[in-house]
């Protein structure tokens, strides 16, 4: 009211007596009570956001970085696998491949035409790249074709312009520049399996690879690498805007096997198309230099998947290609087993070297008549004859009167029918050296001939190759050696690989002599079974022995026609071959185990190959050599 | 023209400039600095650039700023007869948009006018404003405590709410009808009328309830449980407060808001410039805008109360309501603390015909100041005009 009177002198504006009007002084009233809600209203939300941004801020921000870095993560380089000399057997090669990012080209289909015209795009490609258009976020890069060669590479950049959305970029594949060569020792690498993924997020990495045989498979974890990962930036649709950290991973662990690539080729050499493991050790260490297996198979192939019609070949052949027959391949050693059964009983005193044994040609056990695989028989021979001309009668006698379970005992500490702890490969087979106790445990009574049979290393007795080179390197240096096939990760040397530090055999190395004579005498004296074994240089002298391992029962009618020969049987019918030696004889080095798959007779067929393998060896010599020797291996051209 | 000669005719001394010189400047002021936190703000949002949202919206407000002063010259009297007219028109483009208006997001009604995107709605909100503020203007207090008096305005109400409902835009019906009350809760209404109509408020809320639509009602139980929809309706709401909370006392710096520069923001330039603003300024940058727009729902207020007319009143209270309505549930929305619906922030919100509006509305709210002392029309007893 003092307003109206103030102004009232405004000639223009104001009238008399308006402020009798009651509406301006309710007006006012509710104005003002309007204007304490507008108060409360705004003054509330000022309140609701200090609880927003200050007090329950830092866990709002939380969210919000949640909200804008993402990580993410790439495949490292898998390790490297080296022979001894660092010659590559498993490397990786840079693969070329052509993407698609959906999201930067209006016309998916015109660029995939103008694409499959400068790089043609098989149907199944196309089927799968129709199926990613459908499934993938558009901002995910699709694989259109990998593998590009320098060629296709050219024409795609010539016409980038006029492909949009296609980029180029660049991944790695493995590579095994030996192939099969060293394909059962190195294994072989596959895209993972959906239940490896699922104990393993990292594996679903494009690009991530599982080793599926092999080194790449006891080794998987080493040679896998660190993942590596970006952290990025992202808006709301998940495009990267900004990369803040990188972390490049590691590439995986380089192994160097303890393998020569250069000895492992010249014994496939030997080998020829023969279905047969060889295996080379360093018998002083343990070092298998070469492990062979014949026939085998391109290890590539299991990268971009193998046909159905390879597989079929494979699995469906009897020299069985698949499997690394030097540590999953079985078989009766024969007469090979014959030092072993001899030491067993030297060990147990119920034979002396001394003891002299009469072969009429067979053994009367328990009512069976074993006969040896001389019809005429050796006469009154001792320990190394009886090795020497591999007298199966002799060890008959020998066995029967050790009983199983000290052969047993002394087989399995010689790596027989035991576990190698050290050998890094998968799928490795113990095999068997019977005893009572195990036969009962199958529910079978253990007779008396079975001992008797077990005593030339038939039977039950079952080995592999590997064993066999084993046993070998035990009787030429009279140490628990332990076979492995690891020299270094990552240029950390392996344990195992020191000279002289395999523990003794707890075996009297006398034994030992006897028994290496007896070997020595296989090869080098007149009347041993090898004397094609005889190495042809000059001062140095192999020791070995031979076996010949039936597959098939022989009857006694078939042997009694006297026209029985092995030869004549079909190939899966034929005995085993097999060879054990080691060299050289008066300081041993090497040791080499050979088994031919029905190769007939160890002596003419086995005992040959081992020499000219351990010819090779010794002069190629590979234990005393930093480079790898001679001109046989070439370089591969991979990194 | 013809309002012009009107105008010279009915206050013959009353020069342009000496009008200019009535307008209070001071509220000028306050108006453009919003509009240039306001230009900032869509700068940021627009990724560090003006050419998408701030360049046209400066030159949108300073097209509204020339309308402002242009309307702050008008004298009621030409405001009154203005007001039928515009009603009118409001109702007809209301109708129009119904008919063949375009449709964005579920709502947002706009027609295409001279290749211009106009929001009906809101234009209808100043028209009922300057349409009851006359109609009270002409009736007198006492003839308020006649229920039938007030049957006309309360159509003036209803039928552009019912209008706006059926687009369907419910936020913009409640703001309208809540404008609407505010005016007859200004103009005198007698409380035992207030309280006739709002006891039975809660019961009909129920059966509009049943009448939402599904959009609608998902607003509601999203903004009820917004964790239950994280990528659907709730969305909005989640993102919105993760952007305010990680914005924290001081910011994280102009152009530096990680959630509004990398989208995660939804609506960043129109619904939620405010979250915008206070994540790239904080807390302080978000209470010095509430502080600010508060200051301009009080300025209004009071420029309503300095004035000697009914018609001025009312129009200030109707404008400062409409204006504060606007920015209460624009903040309530992005705090989540209602809702979420298509409610732009005045004069910081990129958009065309929100922008002019909100000018316009200012406009009437500067005449009624710069004619404050005028006692047109007043029906007071024992008086005529």
């Amino acid at each position: 009211m003092k307003l109206r009177k103030k102004k009232s002198g405004n000639r223009l504006m104001s009238r008399p007596e308006e402020g009798k009007n009651p509406s301006r002084g309710v007006f006012t009233r509710r104005a003002l009570l309007l204007m304490a809600a507008q108060g409360a209203v705004l003054g509330a939300l000022g309140e609701r956001l200090y609880g927003l941004q200050v007090l329950n801020g830092s866990h709002y921000a939380k969210l919000a970085e949640n909200n804008r870095l993402s990580k993410r993560f790439f495949a490292p380089p898998r390790g490297r696998i080296t022979d001894r000399f660092g010659i590559s057997v498993a490397a990786n090669r840079i693969n070329w491949r052509a993407l698609l990012l959906a999201e930067e080209t209006s016309d998916i289909n015109g660029t995939l035409e103008r694409f499959a015209q400068l790089v043609p795009l098989e149907p199944r490609d196309s089927v799968r790249i129709e199926h990613e258009l459908r499934h993938k976020r558009r901002f995910i890069p699709i694989m259109l074709r990998d593998f590009l060669s320098w060629d296709d590479m050219a024409r795609l950049e010539l016409n980038m312009p006029s492909l949009p959305g296609v980029l180029i970029d660049v991944g790695t594949t493995r590579v095994y520049p030996f192939g099969p060569l060293m394909a059962h020792v190195v294994g072989y690498v596959a895209p993972p399996a959906e239940k490896d993924v699922v104990h393993n997020a990292e594996l679903a990495l494009p690009g991530m690879r599982v080793g599926r045989s092999g080194i790449e498979q006891t080794q998987d974890l080493n040679l896998r690498g660190q993942v590596g990962s970006v952290e990025m930036e992202v808006n709301a649709v998940g495009r990267v805007m900004a990369e803040l950290d990188r972390d490049p991973g590691l590439t995986g662990d380089e192994i160097a096997l303890t393998i020569d690539s250069g000895l492992q080729q010249q014994v496939l050499g030997r080998i020829g198309d023969q279905s047969a493991s060889a295996v080379v050790m360093d018998c002083r260490n343990g070092e298998v230099l070469a492990m062979v297996s014949n026939p085998s198979f391109d290890p590539s192939l299991f990268d971009s998947g193998v046909s159905q019609a390879q597989w079929i070949e494979w699995t469906n052949n009897s020299q069985t290609p698949l499997i690394n027959k030097a540590v999953s391949g079985l078989y009766p050693p024969g007469s090979t087993f014959k030092p072993a059964v001899a030491m067993a009983a030297l060990r147990a005193g119920t034979l002396t070297p001394s003891d002299r044994i009469n072969c009429p040609g067979y053994i009367d056990v328990g009512g069976t008549r074993f006969h040896c695989w001389s019809r005429y028989g050796h006469g009154t021979i001792n320990l190394r004859q009886g090795l020497k001309y591999s007298c199966d009668v002799f060890f008959y006698e020998v066995a029967r009167r050790t009983g199983m379970d000290p052969i047993a005992a002394t087989s399995e500490l010689f790596g027989l029918g035991a576990k190698l702890p050290e050998i890094e490969l998968p799928h490795v087979r113990q095999g068997l050296i019977p005893t009572p106790t195990w036969r009962r445990a199958h529910g079978h009574h253990w007779n008396g001939g079975d001992t008797i049979v077990s005593g030339i290393g038939q039977g039950f007795v079952q080995v592999t190759p590997l064993q066999l080179a084993t046993y070998a390197s035990r009787i030429a240096t009279g140490r628990n050696v332990q076979p492995h096939l690891i020299r270094s990760v990552a240029g950390r040397m392996a344990d195992l690989t020191d000279l002289g530090r395999a523990p003794g055999m707890d075996m009297p190395e006398h034994f030992f002599e006897d028994i290496r004579a007896g070997m020595f005498a296989v090869v080098n004296e007149e009347g041993g079974t090898a004397p094609k074994a005889r190495l042809d240089i000059p001062g140095v002298q192999m020791a070995g022995k031979t076996g010949s391992a039936q597959v098939r029962r022989v009857s006694r009618a078939m042997r009694e026609s006297g026209h029985f020969n092995s030869a004549n049987l079909p190939w899966e019918y034929r005995p085993h071959a097999l060879f054990i030696c080691f060299a050289p004889y008066d300081a041993p080095r090497y040791a080499t185990a050979v088994v031919i798959e029905h190769g007939n007779a160890g002596a003419d067929v086995a005992a040959p190959l081992a020499r000219d393998i351990m010819t090779d060896t010794l002069r190629r010599d590979p234990v005393n050599h930093r480079e790898p020797p001679g001109q046989e291996v070439a370089q591969a051209e991979v990194d | 023209m013809k309002f012009q000669k009107r105008l010279l005719r009915a206050e013959p001394n009353f020069q342009i400039l000496t009008k200019l010189w009535q307008v209070n400047w001071l509220y000028v002021l306050l108006i453009c600095a919003l509009a240039v936190i306001g230009y900032g703000a869509l700068y940021s949002a627009g990724g560090g650039t003006s050419r998408p949202f701030a360049g046209p919206q400066s030159i949108r407000f300073c097209f509204g700023l020339v309308m402002m002063l242009g309307i702050a010259l008008m004298s009621p009297a030409i405001l009154v007869r203005m007001a039928w007219p515009l009603y009118i028109f409001s109702l007809i483009l209301l109708v129009a948009v119904l008919r063949m208006g375009h449709v964005g997001k579920g709502a947002e009604r706009w027609l295409m006018l001279g290749g211009m995107q106009v929001q009906p709605s809101e234009l209808a909100k100043i028209a009922l404003v300057l349409m009851l503020a006359s109609w009270f203007h002409k009736i007198s207090y006492r003839s308020m405590g006649n229920p039938l008096m007030l049957v006309p305005p309360a159509l003036m109400v209803l039928l552009p709410v019912a209008l706006v409902l059926k687009e369907p835009n419910l936020g913009t019906a409640v703001i309208i009808g809540t404008v609407g009350a505010s005016l007859f809760f200004g103009a005198g209404m007698r409380l035992w009328q207030i309280a006739l109509l709002v006891l039975p408020m809660p019961f009909l809320a129920r059966i509009a309830y049943g009448h939402l639509h599904d959009y609608q009602k998902a607003r509601v139980t999203t903004f009820l449980h917004p964790e239950s929809d994280p990528l659907g309706a709730g969305y909005n709401i989640i993102q919105s407060k993760i952007a305010l909370g990680s914005g924290g006392m001081w910011g994280q710096g102009y152009l530096r808001g990680t959630q509004g520069q990398l989208n995660f923001l939804p609506e960043k330039q129109t619904d939620f410039i405010f979250t915008m603003i206070a994540e790239e300024w904080g807390y302080v940058g978000g209470i010095t805008v509430i502080a600010m727009l508060l200051l301009l729902v009080f300025g209004g207020m009071l420029i309503a109360m300095r004035s000697r007319n009914q018609f001025g009143r009312l129009l200030g209270l109707g404008i400062s309501m409409n204006f504060f309505l606007y920015c209460a549930v624009n903040l309530s929305m992005v705090m989540g603390a209602i809702p979420v619906g298509g409610v732009p922030l005045p004069l910081i919100s990129y958009g065309g015909s929100a922008m002019l509006m909100v000018m316009f509305g200012f406009g009437l709210l500067m005449s009624a100041w710069v004619h404050r002392n005028s006692t047109f029309g007043e029906t007071t007893p024992g008086e005529k005009d």
